[in-house]
């Protein structure tokens, strides 16, 4: 069980995070779902809910996502049901419950980096940027294969372009974690397949990516490329060589959708 | 802390450890229709509403609903002995322990989704897990009781 033994909410963002770096021990809460599993004895709990980070805001050319908006926004969001073939709404929708995405959050979602993230596999298929208080505003490919650096995850920036894409996933359950999770884009003839839960976290397959740009009949070429230029793993879930096996189908079925 | 918030139209003042979980302040309280059947927020269990969204009390803390409207179990019994009824009737219950978070998610669908599909029924409450049966008579009683107050169903097999 984790502990707390202050709470507090503040009222800037610069606040914030003068809090958070006060103490080794301060954490940004997000919606909980994570942070309570743990056994960690914390200091004190920030909660960001006053700050106005809980908005889906479509401006001319990009699209912002708070960090406190929650993948239940997602799901509903009119904006992300309209853009990129609902890319990330479907990405969301196998997570859990209604009730738990009612509570975990973008922010920590994306903070946390996991290896089985279906967002972050589907955000890394998109034009996406993070907008960090400390580190700025950089591509998320970049923040992914950082170090854990303290800092607050603002908002997600992704350029509102006019993508097609695919979401695909497979699971023991409909609510399990993913044993793999595929998304793939198309932007003019520029293709981009990103994988995660191999079970490692989400990387783009850059010579699929670019043999499907250049041919995109040669669909088999490309998932095979794809397996074998990133890294699959075992775990309880599944092992590498059937990780390897499913790709191959995930990757074909999201071309084809794409594509029809 | 010193918290203020509204349970079920009631207004409580509490003072209460930072780190409480929502779920152990409501059963402090004496909502003991707030359970909990895991530790990974994955049962739906112990779903209340917050502001009238559905969530998950075991995940959230209880300071964090200062100046918030809480609703349980409690504070919906006659709707819930509605759609009881209809529980019963179809034999869907087996030992129950499901059926408060269950109840509390169904009437929380039953508020946000206009004539919802099967499909989009089963996808609502995907996340309230039940032990016992193969939730096939809970989704006969829905589909009834949907039917037989507003809302409707408009379920591709019925
Ligand atoms: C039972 C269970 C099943 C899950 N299944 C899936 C699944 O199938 N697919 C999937 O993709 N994900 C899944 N997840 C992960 C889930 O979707 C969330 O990503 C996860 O719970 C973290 O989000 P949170 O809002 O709860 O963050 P928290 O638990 O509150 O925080 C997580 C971490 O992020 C930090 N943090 C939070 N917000 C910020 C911020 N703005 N800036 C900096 N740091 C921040 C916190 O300090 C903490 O270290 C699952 C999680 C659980 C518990
Ligand atoms: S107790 Fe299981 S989800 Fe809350
Ligand atoms: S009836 Fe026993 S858990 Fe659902």
């Amino acid at each position: 069980m984790f502990t707390l033994k202050d709470y507090i909410v503040p009222e800037s963002i610069e606040e914030a995070s003068q809090l958070l770096n006060q103490n080794r021990n301060n954490v940004i809460l997000g919606g909980l779902l994570w942070l309570k599993m743990g056994n960690k004895n914390y200091n004190k709990g920030i909660d960001l809910s006053k700050l106005g980070l809980n908005t889906i805001i479509e401006n001319e050319s990009s699209i912002e996502i708070g960090c406190m908006v929650t993948l239940r926004q997602i799901e509903i969001s009119k904006v992300l049901n309209t853009y990129f073939n609902s890319l990330l709404v479907k990405s969301v929708k196998n997570i859990v419950g209604v009730q738990f995405r009612n509570c975990a959050t973008v922010g920590g979602s994306v903070y946390s980096r996991f290896g089985f993230s279906d967002l972050l596999t589907a955000l890394l298929a998109l034009d996406t940027h993070v907008h960090l208080f400390h580190g700025g505003v950089i591509p998320l490919e970049e923040f992914i294969n950082m170090t854990y650096k303290k800092d607050i995850l603002i908002k997600i920036i992704i350029n509102k372009d006019t993508r097609k894409a695919s979401y695909q996933s497979h699971r023991k359950s409909a609510t399990d974690l993913p044993v793999l999770a595929v998304a793939i884009s198309r932007y003019n003839s520029h293709w981009k397949i990103s994988i995660g839960a191999r079970p490692n976290k989400a990387m783009i397959a850059l010579k699929s990516s670019e043999l499907l740009s250049h041919r995109p009949d040669q669909i088999e070429s490309a998932c095979n490329q794809a397996v074998s230029e990133m890294k699959f793993g075992t775990n309880i879930r599944g092992s590498a060589e059937y990780r390897r096996e499913l790709a191959k189908v995930l990757i074909r079925r999201g071309v084809e959708e794409i594509c029809r | 802390m010193q918290i203020k918030c509204t349970i079920n139209n009631r207004i409580f003042v509490e003072d209460i450890q930072v780190d409480m979980l929502l779920i152990d302040f409501l059963r402090h309280l004496g909502f003991l229709s707030v359970k909990r059947g895991c530790d990974t927020a994955n049962c739906g269990l112990c779903t209340v509403w917050i502001d009238n969204k559905t969530v998950l009390s075991c995940s959230i803390l209880a300071v964090s609903v200062n100046e918030k409207h809480v609703t349980t179990l409690e504070g919906i019994q006659d709707e819930a002995i509605e759609f009881g009824k209809f529980i019963a009737s179809e034999g869907a219950e087996q030992c129950g322990y499901c059926s408060p978070g269950f109840i509390m998610n169904v009437l929380a669908m039953k508020r946000e989704l206009v004539n919802p599909t099967e499909d989009s029924i089963k996808h609502y409450l995907s996340g309230n897990l039940c032990r016992c049966t193969g939730y096939m008579g809970q989704l006969r009683a829905i589909k009834k009781f949907l039917n037989a107050t507003r809302g409707g169903c408009l379920s591709e097999s019925s």
